[in-house]
């Protein structure tokens, strides 16, 4: 096991190196001279140069290189040129919303996820099968920002249930703060949810379709027994992979719900930087979504091992 | 009064019939040996007598285990009656275990299931189980997962599970069908003990006659869902009245007519080969070990020759193949058809490829399954330089359809169309139609179903007298090696333990290993083969 754990770290770490790398070749390197991007074609040669110098471009790539990765270990992301705030700062408010506002679409989505495929499972080619299929079907198909624009029509406008948009912040209180959430999440959470129930649904038979389950059928469980006891768990993988994918894309790709709820996410911030040209901002909230990406991987791997003693090698 | 009781049982499936009046009977320390070919019913009635059916299944007649009125019984009543009063072991043991529970768990939840006692007490006598099953507890702790045992050793789990809480009666469907003949051997002789030791009545369903023979008591034979002749052990084999039953005995013991034409000039060469694999450190800082699964193998193939290679799983005789094949490079020795290498400059050798191709033992899992039959059988043609074309190509597909058996409309159909003796066949004729000088057949035959197995022998014997093909066959099949090759390898270990004339070397073995498997291969008895 703690070789297994050894060889995940290692990989955590080397992917990072190269993702940022990747990153900073992109942005800083490739397109040419970064300050004459940020500043657009009509810049003055001497503000270039001021620019240059504040962003400390004149040293050799290498350096650039080493500076901002060694500035991202010690949690300093540089200044945002359009904000002239920290960066670092920047992102931790948005982070406070981006990351719950995550974690909150995906309880929300395993929640619907593991009831329904397991139910339709359990009664395959039942009406309760056929059902969250179809469901399932519009789930994936539905756009969830169109989905979200019903849902402020319905729960928002007409109910007067949940305010259109906007987050009232933490200090609002916890309930509050999670209510204000509550319908970016829900949209967030639907086509999510819609995939890893079929995901569940189908790894669930395959396993039932196993050898062992008769095996343990014919020890004297029955069907029920025998899905709780032996093939959930085993089904389980598919399915973390699929969480592991949506945590990810739920982290950054909820631009559009945010737009859609204004709330002032890591999506939105991403987006305004783009349009701003603000270099450093982009550059810092790439990097942290791959980091976000690479350890929710390591999780990932840590829950297979748990659930499968295979992965843990021999003894 | 007998332990399982099923008569007249009739089964349906979706409306359409699978058993028909079936009957049979096990008595207590008795073992009732069901014979048959595949979809014949065997299983099937195994599983009606657990009621563990395919949906939409439907039973009519009576099935009684230990008193019980199987028929009539509620699921619950069921899952009661499964694990307490019949237990039951699987042809899979790779696949019959929960891959991610320990075996002690499993082994205790048999008994969880059925009593009311604590974890510790269910695990102390899962022990007890694991012991009776020749699993001891200093070598094989509770805690061992079963991907690591091997197979004889998880098919020993499966049935300590079944045995655990001493059924009165236990199903074994076709247990060591998937073992190597020694394992085979070890687990019908445990299962034998358990018989004895427990006064079970025992249910051992099998397509090979040889195993039947040597342990049943009773003997059923059953064909597309009926009992055609059932009787004692001890007579039925001399006393056969159905014609189904003596053509089953007849393809069992079958030995195809050869000319065996063997020229004196070798056609494959194999000298000390060697061939390594390098295994992953223990640790980064670990040193990386060398596997060696083929160790400095020599031998001949002689032209028109028919020459067997047998060993158990892990022999090396798989990898023997790939190397030979060119699929593989050597670490060590060469290998040469007709004086050229099969592998040259870090890539096989075309020229000599061509003039070799290989019939492996799956027939469902070696074809794509969306490809025309016409397609399938040209795959070998991309070895040739100029393929034929037009005509010429459609003459050499009806040629090669023909010379297996086939027809020429067969050609645009799917590979789904065809039963599974078929498909090797079509396998053979997709070996055929380059005109290949060796063919190596890797348990070409040991999927098959007894009597198609003898027609696909008769037709590989037809081939080499008629093309002057020479045959490399691999199997673990001891009776189809004896009646097909002139020589034969025996193997252990990635070595040649033995090698000679096939007569000589079965009737009088010289390496003890060659006389461990012939003494474990089971037989039919000596007036009846």
């Amino acid at each position: 096991m703690l070789h297994y754990l050894l060889k995940r770290l290692l990989s955590l770490a080397v992917s990072l190196v190269v993702a940022s790398l990747v990153i900073f070749l992109a942005l800083e390197v490739v397109p040419g001279d970064p300050a004459a991007y940020m500043l657009g074609i009509n810049a003055q040669e001497d503000t270039l140069a001021a620019l240059r110098e504040e962003l400390g471009l004149n040293g050799s790539v290498v350096e650039r290189y080493l500076s901002w990765a060694g500035g991202l270990l010690q949690g300093d992301f540089g200044t945002s040129y359009t904000y002239r705030t920290p960066v670092a700062e920047m992102i931790g408010e948005r982070l406070w919303i981006s990351l719950p506002l995550a974690l909150y679409a995906l309880t929300l989505s395993t929640l619907i996820a593991f009831p329904a495929g397991i139910w339709a499972a359990s009664k395959r080619g039942s009406p309760v099968d056929v059902t969250v299929m179809g469901v399932t079907q519009l789930g994936v198909a539905i756009p969830n920002f169109w989905f979200a624009m019903l849902m402020v029509l319905v729960f928002a406008i007409n109910l007067r249930w949940f305010s259109a948009g906007g987050f009232v912040g933490w200090d609002a209180g916890f309930l509050l703060a999670m209510k204000s959430l509550t319908l970016p999440a829900i949209a967030l959470a639907l086509p999510q949810a819609s995939i890893l129930a079929r995901v569940m649904r189908s790894s669930l038979l395959d396993t039932l379709s196993e050898d062992f389950i008769r095996t343990a059928r014919a020890k004297g469980l029955s069907k029920r027994q025998a899905l709780w006891r032996h093939a959930l768990r085993n089904a389980l993988i598919p399915v973390l992979t699929i969480i592991g994918l949506q945590f990810s894309f739920l982290l950054a790709g909820a631009i559009i719900i945010e737009n859609v709820f204004f709330l002032p996410g890591l999506g939105r911030l991403v987006f305004q930087s783009i349009s701003a040209r603000d270099l450093i901002v982009v550059e810092s909230v790439v990097m942290l979504l791959v980091f976000a990406v690479i350890v929710v991987n390591f999780l990932v791997d840590l829950a297979y091992a748990i659930v499968d003693p295979r992965l843990r090698g021999r003894r | 009064m007998s332990l399982l009781k099923i008569e007249k049982l009739n089964l349906s499936i979706h409306g359409s019939q699978i058993l028909h009046d079936v009957s049979m009977q096990v008595a207590p320390g008795q073992i009732l040996g069901v014979i048959g070919e595949s979809g014949s019913g065997k299983s099937m009635s195994a599983f009606a007598a657990m009621q563990l059916l395919p949906n939409g299944a439907t039973c009519e007649g009576q099935v009684t285990v230990a008193g019980q009125d199987v028929l009539a019984l509620s699921e619950t009543q069921l899952c009661q009656m499964r694990g307490r009063d019949v237990g039951m072991v699987f042809q899979e043991p790779m696949t019959a275990l929960n891959p991610i529970r320990t075996i002690g768990d499993q082994v205790a939840e048999t008994i969880l299931i059925h009593e009311n006692v604590s974890k510790a007490e269910a695990l102390e006598r899962a022990a007890e189980a694991l012991a009776r099953a020749e699993l001891p507890q200093d070598r094989f702790p509770l805690s061992r997962y079963p991907f690591e045992l091997s197979g004889g050793q998880r098919q020993r789990v499966v049935i300590a599970m079944a045995i655990a809480l001493r059924p009165k009666l236990l199903i074994a469907d076709e247990p060591t069908t998937a073992l190597d003949v020694t394992t085979q051997a070890q687990i019908l002789e445990l299962l034998k003990r358990l018989v004895a030791e427990d006064q079970m009545g025992l249910m051992l369903i099998s397509h090979d006659l040889a195993v039947v023979a040597d342990l049943a008591d009773e003997i059923v034979i059953m064909q597309k869902g009926r009992v055609v002749e059932s009787g004692p052990a001890a007579t039925l084999f001399r006393d056969m009245q159905h014609p189904y039953s003596k053509a089953l005995l007849a393809a069992s013991t079958h030995v195809p007519d050869r000319e065996g034409a063997a020229q004196d000039q070798p056609l494959l060469s194999v000298r000390d080969v060697v061939r390594e694999y390098t295994l992953h450190a223990n640790g980064w800082l670990g040193k990386t070990s060398k596997l060696k699964a083929v160790k400095g193998v020599s031998f001949d193939i002689r032209k028109g020759e028919s020459l067997g290679l047998v060993g158990e799983s892990g022999c090396g005789k798989s990898t023997l193949t790939r190397a030979i094949l060119g699929l593989e490079e050597v670490q060590g020795g060469e290998i040469l058809l007709d004086g050229q290498p099969v592998f040259s400059g870090k890539k096989p050798n075309r020229a000599v490829r061509r003039r070799m191709q290989v019939v492996f033992q799956d027939p469902y899992g070696s074809f794509n399954p969306r490809w025309k039959v016409s397609r399938l059988i040209c795959e070998p043609m991309h070895l040739l330089d100029q393929p034929p074309k037009a005509q010429a190509l459609q003459d050499a597909m009806v040629e090669a359809m023909e010379s297996v058996g086939l027809t020429a409309d067969d050609l645009d159909k799917y590979i789904h169309e065809f039963s599974g003796g078929q498909r090797q066949r079509i396998a053979i004729a997709r070996a055929l139609i380059i005109k290949p000088d060796l063919i190596i057949l890797d348990e070409a035959v040991s999927a098959l179903d007894v009597s198609v197995r003898a027609q696909v022998l008769d037709l590989l014997a037809d081939l080499s007298d008629r093309f002057g093909l020479t045959y490399l066959f691999i199997s673990h099949d001891l009776s189809v090696v004896r009646s097909i090759t002139d020589r034969v390898l025996v193997m252990k270990s990635g070595e040649i333990v033995e090698q000679g004339e096939t007569q000589a070397v079965f009737d009088a073995p010289q390496h003890d290993y060659t006389k461990e498997l012939i003494a474990a291969a089971p037989v039919l008895p000596a007036d009846v083969a």
